[in-house]
Formats: structure tokens, sequence, C-alpha cells
């Protein structure tokens, strides 16, 4: 049976990752479970030129604790992420293949220099890794901006659109089940 | 969204493998055909595989540079646009690029949101240049919120104008107590405008307090405060090209009507901390439940910004004034939870819509929905009924359930008849009318003795 394991790459809260379960089963109709025995810390990724963390080798990282995992890995980190060209990435995921990885860090209000705002940080989290999952689901950037499909590189763009897949991007997720 | 535009390319042109890879993936993702050349005898030859709308061009490559081949490219393909991309920031180098054709440049490592803005709006700007472009082809069915539901002729009159004002880029007031659904009027306008391909971004003025709305609206730069450490933009900038819609309007402060006609009317402003100038292209929709023209007279609200916002206004209904849509509306509330809940409850018994029928809906649509979700959770059969309802006991009203002149009649004869004991003579007279005429009206009425 295909399942998504979440994977906390830390340092993160195991509470944030249990809380994205119960709306990833019901976006994705399949279960999904956090394997906090699995988790491994940000440090083997960690660029110290850049103060972040490489998100390419998270997800190698990933591939190597789980390999031929029956389904979707999704890892969820509080550490800074980025690519080598870019500045930074919200996340990254192997289009049409097993891994993903989302941080958290820029998802928080605090980041910008605003007030805390915990519902709003977990909605862009959910939102986010709902997002990298339908990467690796094969779906692509969606132009309807409701769509959780949409591109987004800033956090305000991540506000705008919804948490859900569009009917033309859940259509389009092999398998999922009515 | 279904598009049958023909899918855009990006060339990438880098001699770092890391680069190549990375942003050939990150551009795949946005549904982009990607390709990548190591130097500029392999850029050339990409040439063949082209057109490319886009060219991502790194300046410093050993063997023939940056520059040299920008000119070489630009003598192949004219309507690429090229984006230089440099390590390090010289100015020089880049002023001489831009000179040279480029359509901008960039330092590596990249902002990802810069990047994508700017790639979209080079291939935006090839497009305009270009007579059978996607932003011509404006498709002309309607598209209205499954959300929207009614067939009242109230409602179909707020459909109707806001179709018409839909084809306009004039500024439009929506007005109506809370609850009536004033955001699904303004997202039906943005999406058949011809703004539509660009986002709608909702701002609630009574939800941000008056210390943030300036900075929610217009954005901040590093540093505009003590904590704010990065950059952030605003709504004004996000709706460039679309359309900004401000919910409570009725609610900001005197400073921030000043501020607000200011953007409205130059359509350009600072970020909160900045000196640099911003454009934005976006049309304005707002929103009030307040009654702005005693905000006037007492002196709340400026006059010359209602002029400015009420250019256009349209009133969507209470509830109450549009009972005849009371039973689509929870029948589609009920199929929406039914969904979302994934319960087998697809009816909502006589009695129950008699109920939901006779109440006053201070809290309109809004409410009408959380009376039936909160029903969906307790609802134990395949139906809604009376007991699932916050309000069964106390019905608002005793009277005609819809308004019409006739339902009215029907209720008041129906009355008349019951106290009468349906002697019809004695009804005839106390109604002051003939007793033919009441017997064609009970027959009409489908009124029966009991
Ligand atoms: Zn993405
Ligand atoms: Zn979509």
């Amino acid at each position: 049976m295909q399942s998504i394991k979440l994977v906390p790459v830390l340092p993160v809260s195991i509470d944030l990752l249990r809380s994205l379960c119960a709306p990833l089963e019901a976006e994705y109709r399949l279960p999904v479970r956090v394997d906090a025995a699995h988790a491994f810390d940000s440090e083997c990724a960690f660029d110290v030129s850049r103060g972040q963390c490489n998100s390419s080798v998270v997800l190698a990282e990933l591939l190597r604790l789980f390999p031929g995992h029956d389904g979707k890995l999704l890892a969820i980190t509080s550490v800074d992420l980025f690519i080598p060209v870019l500045t930074f990435v919200f996340g990254e995921a192997q289009l049409n293949d097993l891994a993903a990885v989302a941080s958290g860090c820029r998802l928080r209000e605090e980041f910008y220099g605003m007030a805390s705002d915990e519902g709003l940080f977990r909605e862009r989290v959910l939102k986010e890794a709902v997002h990298e999952l339908g990467h690796t689901f094969g779906l692509l950037h969606c132009r309807d901006f409701n769509c959780v499909m949409h591109s987004s590189t800033s956090v305000d763009e991540v506000d705008i659109k919804g948490a859900h897949l569009c009917a033309q991007c859940a259509a389009a997720v092999p398998g999922r089940r009515l | 969204m279904a598009d049958t535009k023909r899918q855009q390319s990006i060339l990438i042109v880098d001699d770092e493998f890391i680069v190549r890879t990375s942003l050939s993936k990150w551009f795949a993702q946005d549904g982009y055909k990607t390709a990548a050349a190591e130097d500029a005898i392999h850029a050339l030859k990409m040439m063949d595989a082209g057109p490319w709308d886009v060219i991502i061009l790194d300046i410093k490559m050993p063997g023939m540079d940056g520059l040299e081949l920008l000119k070489k490219l630009r003598e192949i393909d004219t309507s690429a646009q090229i984006i230089m991309a440099t390590a390090f920031a010289s100015v020089e180098s880049a002023v001489q690029a831009l000179k040279d054709g480029a359509f901008d440049y960039v330092t590596k490592p990249i902002d990802p949101d810069h990047l994508s803005h700017l790639v979209s709006n080079a291939i935006r700007q090839k497009m305009l240049s270009n007579e059978n472009t996607l932003l011509h082809q404006h498709i002309s069915e309607t598209a209205v919120s499954s959300e929207i539901v009614g067939e009242s002729p109230q409602m179909a009159r707020v459909l109707d104008l806001s179709m018409t004002v839909a084809k306009t880029d004039t500024t439009v007031m929506i007005r109506g107590e809370s609850g009536t659904g004033k955001e699904l009027i303004a997202r039906t306008i943005h999406a058949n405008s011809a703004r539509r391909y660009f986002p709608i971004i909702p701002v609630n003025c009574g939800a941000v307090s008056e210390s943030l709305l300036e900075s929610e609206l217009f954005g901040h730069e590093r540093g505009a405060f003590t904590s704010a450490q990065y950059r952030r933009k605003g709504k004004f900038e996000m709706a460039d090209g679309g359309t900004i819609f401000l919910d409570e309007i009725g609610t900001i402060s005197q400073k921030m009507q000043v501020e607000l006609l200011r953007v409205i009317e130059a359509k350009q402003f600072m970020r909160v901390g900045g000196s640099e100038t911003v454009h934005s292209d976006f049309r304005v929709i707002c929103a009030t439940n307040r009654n702005l023209e005693a905000a006037i007279a007492d002196g709340s609200f400026r006059e010359d910004l209602y002029y400015r916002l009420n250019v256009f206004s349209i009133s969507v209904p209470p509830l109450r004034e549009r009972r005849v849509d009371i039973p689509q509306l929870a029948q589609f509330f009920m199929h929406k939870y039914a969904a979302v809940m994934n319960k087998n409850v697809s009816e909502i018994t006589p009695d129950t819509m008699d109920i939901l029928m006779r109440y006053d809906w201070p809290g309109n649509v809004r409410e009408l929905e959380n009376v039936i979700e909160r029903a969906m959770v307790l609802a134990v059969s395949t139906s809604i009924r009376t007991c699932d309802m916050p309000f069964q006991t106390v019905p608002k009203k005793e009277g005609p359930a819809d308004r019409t002149l006739n339902a009215v009649e029907r209720v008041h004869i129906e009355e008349m008849l019951k106290q009468n004991n349906w002697n019809i003579s004695r009804t005839a007279e106390v109604l002051a009318i003939d007793r033919v005429t009441l017997y064609n009206k009970i027959e009409k009425y489908g009124l029966k003795k009991p």
C-alpha cells in the first residue's frame, strides 16, 4: 500500500509534522505518517558559506535513508533552504518521483519583522507541503490563482493561493481515489 | 488551467553544471520547455532547436564571453528575450549588455521571486509585440463562481451589473450587509475582466491594525522598522496587472484615506522606509457595509475619496429580501458539506425548509452556510431535520416566507378563512371582495378546508 512519509529534518517541531497528516491525507487520499524515528539533522546539508541548507543534499539524504519507499517522502525543516543558483527556495521536489523537502523558515511572520502568527504559519506550511508533494505526483505549476500548485516565490504569493488542488490538478494526480 | 498556448521555452547558457541543471529543473516545474548549453559553441548550435522565448546567459564564460555571445544570438533571433546573469555585480558589463539589447540582468545567486517575475515579464513583453498573442485572445465565455447561487430577480440584476462593469476598467464599489457575498461578486468581476490572467488581491481593511495597514498595502523595505529584516511586497504591488479588492473600506483612518486617494490617482507609491517609486497597474474594487454618505456627513470619511471609489456601485441585497433563493442556497451548502464531510445527507425536510424560509438571516448567506454546516455535523439520517437547526423553536417571523404580493395574499386569505370557519360569504365580506373572486383565489392558491 502506498503511503506518504513525513520525515523531520532537525531542528523542526514534530508536532508541526503531525498536524499535517490529516489535511495531507484528505488532499491525496493516501495514508500519511510521521517517521520521527528516522529524523535526521540538517547539519548534513548545511553550507557554511551561505548559512543555509542545500535542499538537493537533503533530498539525496532522504533517498539514501528510504531507498525504494512505496509512495512519497516529504522532509520538513525549520532551516532555510537554497539551491546553488538561487538565494533561497521554500522547498524542492523531484518532479514525478519520490522525494520532496519544504522549509518553514521563510513562512514565519517573524522572519519579515511582523508579529508571530502561529495559525498563519501552519496554513503556509500546509500549502507548501501540498505543493511540493504535488510536484512528486508530476504536477506542474498551475495558472489558477486559487490552486495550491500556483507558483509562489514570495510569502505574499503563498498567502494569495488556496490550500487545495484545483479540480484539474486533483484529476491529474495518478491513482487519486475519488 | 486549460490553456491552448504554445509551451514557452527557456535556454540556459552557463559553464557551471549545477547552474544549468538546477535552473532547468526549476523552470520545468513552471511548465517551460528548457534546454541548456555549456558554452558559446553549444549555445549557437542550440539556436537551431529554437526559437527560444527567453535565454538566460552567463556573462563570464571561458572562450567567447557572454557579452560577445549576446550580440551573435541577437543576430540569429531578434525576438528572443535575453537575461544576463553574472556572479559579480559589474555595473559596466550590465550596462553594456542592456545597450546591446539584453532584456535585463540578474546577479547570482538569483532571488527566485525576482527571476520568476522577470521571466514572465519578458515573455509578456514578447507576446505583446507579437500579433498572435495570448493576451489578445480574450475568451468570451463568462465565469461565474459556483458559490453565487440564486435565481431571484435581485441577484440576476447584481450579476448583470457585474458582467457589464467587468468589461470596463472602472472602479467599483460593492455595497451590502455583511455576509451577503460581496467578495464573491468582486471575484466574479475580476474573473470576467481583461485582468483575469493576473491576480485579485483581497485586503480586509477592517482586520488589519492601523499601524500595519500601511505596510500591508504598500510593503516595506528592509530596516523600515526595527524588526523588518527583509523587504516585503505590499498588496498594491502584488496586484500589478490585476485587481485589488479593498473590503470594509469604511473602516480606514483619515490618514490612510489620504494615502489611498493618492495611490489610486497616481498608480505609484513608495514602500514604507523606501525611497524608490513603485509603479503598479491595478484596478480597484472596494466593498463596505457602512453608510458612507452618513460617514461623509459626520466627517469620518473623505468626500473626495468617496467619489473616487463610488464610480460604479453595485448593491447586494440581504438574504431576507430574496428569500426565494434560500432553498437553492441551502441545497448548495448541503451538497458542499456532504462532500467535505463525506456524509450521505441529501435532503432537507419540508418543515426544516419552512424554518429556513421564515428566519430573517441577519448574518445573511454566511449565516445560512454556518447553519447548514452545523446541521450537517449533527445530522444522523440522510436528511437535515428541524432538530438539527439551532433555532427551530422560535421562528423569527410569522407570515409568508417570501414577500411577493401573491404570497402575502395567500397567507392572509387562508388566515381569514380559518377565522371565519371557512364561511365563504362572511370571509368575502371581511376581505371586501365578492364571493366569485374569493373562490377563484381559493382555487388559484390551492387552499383546502381542513
Ligand atoms: Zn513549485
Ligand atoms: Zn491547479
